[in-house]
């Protein structure tokens, strides 16, 4: 490729950062020099973007033109297509940044819990938001993850790892900001994990308990003894017991897992490919990121064994950027396990050959879209695909995949730990197993939970200690911001996925917000049309502009205003939530009016002086 | 070469039945549901659709409804199956297309589409003033500055839309982005369709993305060739070469003034037929026929904007 590369160099800094990230991704000087920098080898780069870009926003605190000119170069990428690229992720900045930034969320969850406190202190002293100059400087972000334990700030630090502060205060931003020192991050929250432990425990059994930096640790726990049974069944026996356990994906879509590897072991095309998606983004949700911080060994064993599998050489486990200490754990349990010959080219000396890459997003919901995700890895902007083909035949690379969600994965470990038929015992007939539940607001006990299929939602709230003292139920909001609200009445809806479809509602991520008498519905609603204004990729019509007739229109209705042109905006919205749930490319825009309708149904939002 | 034709050389394919709107049709298998449409004379609108690009089904116009799925299908990617029950007509496609128009019409300026696409917006109905008057435009370079994932607070007393300066920054062609509803039609004619030059992308995301250049830098500082492949694609007049622009800004631009000749570029050897818009004895325009068994309607800068020389008369 012939590429036009503008005057604008980049800085020694720059330049030592790329080509330091460039050689530790195995891409030589040499290869790239004016000989070889055409054909496919030069194109087979392209991959290496994202974590390239990565690495200056992590060096550096923002990407310049030269910087990226000289990434392009590298890389042989036309620097058109990679700015388009890197402006596609809300983490980078293409604009001077100071080098300390603070991320504060100011979602659903954090909203209600003092986030609007903490950004008058840092508006108090770091000045306006997203200021190019200074030491410091802040902006609103969308969920952080952290949601058991809000408010919550993501501080990103050039020249150094970013980290989570959750909860967060007002003083503690203040005493922060004034001696520069950060605190080591806290533990999640998993009520049950703490004594008395409950004993149902399976997906969390080794929380609070194992060493999550430890291999030996893990191993003392039962660890790899999932992959040991697995290698003993074969792919063939691995795909019977995942048939016979009837287990769902946990990811939304709630495909049989069996049938998934089952379509990628058997494809024609090679190589096959394996991806964790870890992206976890929907507001409200944490499950993911606890099972990574707290168990990161088993989500290795569990991709190992997709591999296996699935006749995958290399698996991708993609998460979000705004996890740095799952990712660290990660990070570090990988190399742990290549060290003790547990991944690479003889894993456990069973003869097969896994390897795994860790891919950070850099701060964009859709990514956790299937194929957007397969983009983004490839180094494309992270817009979804049209389906079909699905990635079991065209996925990552083009090649079959089978991707699955964290909390899928720690499922097969439980399936071939007692074998799919006791697994497909547990829960109810087509509700297998049991569901990680993210609880948050109005509740005695915020975190995550794990219960059996079946269980219902008045169940769910027991266990955390019922709701807030004093507090009565105003809504619950089930699945985030794609979700829909239930109220009272539904307390005793079994949490499954039967019940809830058929109840013209989604467990979703498993997520349960409890809304009690004191929460503005109004805010809630508007943040989350916000959210998915802001997550939209951009590619197809009618969510990217369905989205932002959504919030004006809501806008309006919550503040009691006509529409200038004398339309119903009800009405007005019933069109929008119908063309983006209809002929929208990817279950954002799907369920982008989600949440809107079914508070409108519910009689949460009453339109005040509207038209109707 | 057009879509349909291809299907009738070389090798020998499988034919796949299906039904359209009750009619049963057999097309070659490979092809999409919009091949099976144009081979039943069903009318589909498009807007990102060519038959020269690589579908990118991005502004969804063509959905049509397929028995047994949950939601509507792009009928100019969706590639036909055995069996297929597919309309075209109901009313969840009415309501869906009537949306899209209705949605870049409020967001976009439509005054130039062609007289097919217009007829389209007002046959399904759809009604871009309903959501309320129109945000005033941006200014220059704000568009291009909006960070991903954040936007300025809205109350809902206008509609946004993308309203913006004309990027004027070559002799050449005008970028119209107050015109561009992001079908991707130029970024794949300059890339992997035709021209291979990748000086422009989408950049940003959601409502704030658009066509770019790295860090929008001025075509004459981009790898732009100057080729005009992107003007030669683009639906909506957002792109349009100077020449024209500059009439249309004196008002002088009249179509019925117009005459279209064709030729055959006299440059090299190629052999690309030009159309030449003659307006006043005057070429105002030049694009080359989309049927063209040798340009798929692509051209090169001399073929597209080198005619000054022929009208360089003595006064």
């Amino acid at each position: 490729m012939d590429l036009r590369l503008r005057g604008s160099d980049p800085t020694p800094a720059e330049r030592a950062t790329v080509d330091l990230f460039l050689l530790s991704s195995g891409v030589s000087e040499q290869a790239n020099g004016r000989a070889a920098n055409t054909g496919h080898e030069a194109r087979a780069h392209r991959h290496l973007l994202l974590p390239a870009l990565h690495s200056l926003q992590d060096e550096i605190g923002w990407i310049s033109e030269g910087a990226l000119s000289y990434v392009c170069e590298r890389l042989t990428v036309p620097p058109a297509d990679a700015y388009g690229v890197a402006s596609f992720y809300a983490l980078f900045s293409l604009r001077p940044r100071p080098p300390l930034v603070a991320h504060v969320c100011d979602d659903i969850v954090c909203m209600k819990k003092g986030a609007e406190d903490i950004i008058a202190t840092l508006q108090d002293k770091l000045g306006p938001e997203s200021s190019e100059e200074g030491a410091a400087t802040w902006l609103r972000s969308p969920c952080l993850g952290q949601c058991e334990r809000a408010p919550a700030l993501l501080w990103q630090r050039a020249g150094s790892d970013d980290r989570s502060h959750a909860p967060a205060s007002s003083e503690a931003v203040g005493r922060l900001l004034a001696d520069g020192l950060f605190d080591a991050p806290e533990r999640g929250t998993a009520p049950q994990t703490e004594t008395p432990r409950d004993p149902r425990l399976r997906l969390l059994r080794r929380i609070g308990l194992v060493d999550p930096t430890d291999l030996d640790d893990y191993r003392g726990h039962g660890g790899y003894s999932a992959l040991r049974r697995a290698v003993r069944l074969g792919p063939e026996g691995i795909a019977r017991e995942l048939a016979d356990s009837k287990l769902m994906g946990r990811g939304g879509a709630a495909f049989p897992i069996g049938a998934k590897w089952d379509a990628v072991a058997k494809a024609p095309v090679r190589p096959h490919y394996v991806i964790c998606n870890a992206d976890e983004s929907e507001p409200g949700t944490f499950k993911d990121r606890i099972l990574m911080e707290e168990d990161p060994f088993a989500l290795i064993e569990a991709v190992t064994i997709a591999g296996y599998a699935t006749g995958a050489e290399r698996g991708y486990i993609y998460i979000r950027g705004e996890y740095p200490l799952a990712t660290h754990r990660l990070e570090d349990a990988i190399a742990q396990a290549r060290a003790r010959g547990m991944l690479g080219g003889n894993v456990m000396g069973e003869d097969f050959v896994f390897d795994i890459e860790l891919r950070r997003g850099a701060g964009a919901y859709i990514c956790g879209e299937e194929t957007a995700l397969m983009n983004s890895i490839e180094g494309f902007r992270g817009e979804p695909r049209n389906k079909p083909p699905f990635p079991t035949q065209v996925g990552l690379f083009g090649k079959p995949t089978a991707i699955n969600n964290v909390e899928t994965l720690f499922n097969v470990l439980e399936v071939l730990a007692e074998g799919g038929p006791a697994f497909a015992g547990i829960g109810t007939k087509d509700s297998t197993g049991t569901k990680l539940f993210c609880l948050t607001g109005a509740i005695a006990k915020p975190g995550l939970y794990e219960l059996e299929f079946g269980a219902t939602l008045r169940e769910l709230l027991d266990l955390a200690g019922g709701v807030t003292e004093g507090a009565t139920i105003q809504a619950i909001l089930l699945g985030g911001a794609a979700g829909t609200f239930i109220d009272t009445s539904d307390l005793d809806l079994p949490l499954t996925f039967e019940a809830t479809r058929a109840a013209s509602a989604s467990l979703g991520s498993g997520v349960v917000h409890i809304l009690d008498e004191s929460s503005d519905i109004s805010a809630v609603l508007l943040r989350i049309a916000a959210f998915m204004r802001d997550e939209s990729c951009g590619q197809c019509v009618p969510c990217r502009v369905g989205t932002v007739r959504q919030e004006e229109a809501l806008q309006r209705i919550v503040a009691g205003r006509k529409n200038a042109s004398g339309q119903d905006d009800v009405a007005l919205l019933a069109d929008l939530v119908r063309v983006m749930s209809d002929a929208s490319i990817c279950g954002l825009g799907f369920t982008a009016g989600v949440a809107v309708k079914s508070a409108l149904e519910r009689g949460l939002l009453t339109p005040q002086g509207s038209n109707s | 070469m057009s879509r349909a034709a291809r299907f009738k050389l070389g090798v020998i394919k499988r034919t796949v039945e299906l039904t359209i709107d009750g009619v049963a049709v057999e097309v070659p298998e490979g092809a999409t549901i919009l091949d099976a449409c144009n081979k039943l004379g069903i009318v589909t609108p498009t807007l990102c659709y060519l038959s020269t690009l690589t579908p990118v089904n991005a502004c969804r116009v063509c959905v049509v409804e397929v028995e047994k799925a949950r939601v509507l299908a792009p009928a100019c990617s969706r590639k036909v199956e055995p069996g297929m029950v597919v309309h075209t007509d109901s009313e969840r496609v009415r309501h869906s297309r009537r949306m899209v128009f209705e949605l870049l019409s409020s967001s976009v300026d439509m005054s130039l589409v062609s007289g097919e696409v217009k007829g389209w917006i007002d046959s399904y109905g759809s009604d871009a003033a309903r959501y309320g008057p129109p945000a005033p435009p941006a200014k220059v370079g704000e568009r291009d500055a909006r960070h991903a994932g954040h936007h300025h607070a809205v109350d809902g007393s206008v509609a946004e839309t993308v309203a913006q300066p004309v990027k004027i920054d070559n002799d050449l062609y005008v970028r119209d982005y107050s015109r561009c509803i992001l079908c991707y039609k130029c970024v794949e004619a300059c890339g992997e369709d035709a021209q291979n030059t990748f000086a422009i992308a989408v950049a940003g995301r959601g409502f704030d993305a658009r066509i770019a250049t790295e860090f929008d830098a001025p075509l004459t500082d981009s790898a732009c060739v100057y080729c005009g492949n992107c003007i030669g694609v683009c639906p909506t007049g957002a792109l349009m070469p100077k020449s024209e622009y500059d009439l249309r800004q004196q008002g002088r631009w009249d179509e019925a003034r117009q005459t279209v000749t064709q030729t055959v570029c006299s440059f090299c050897g190629v052999g690309c037929n030009l159309d030449l818009t003659v307006q006043d004895n005057a070429i105002v325009r030049v694009d080359s026929p989309l049927e063209h068994s040798v340009t798929h309607g692509h051209l090169c800068i001399k073929g597209r904007f080198g005619f000054q020389h022929v009208q360089n008369l003595p006064d």
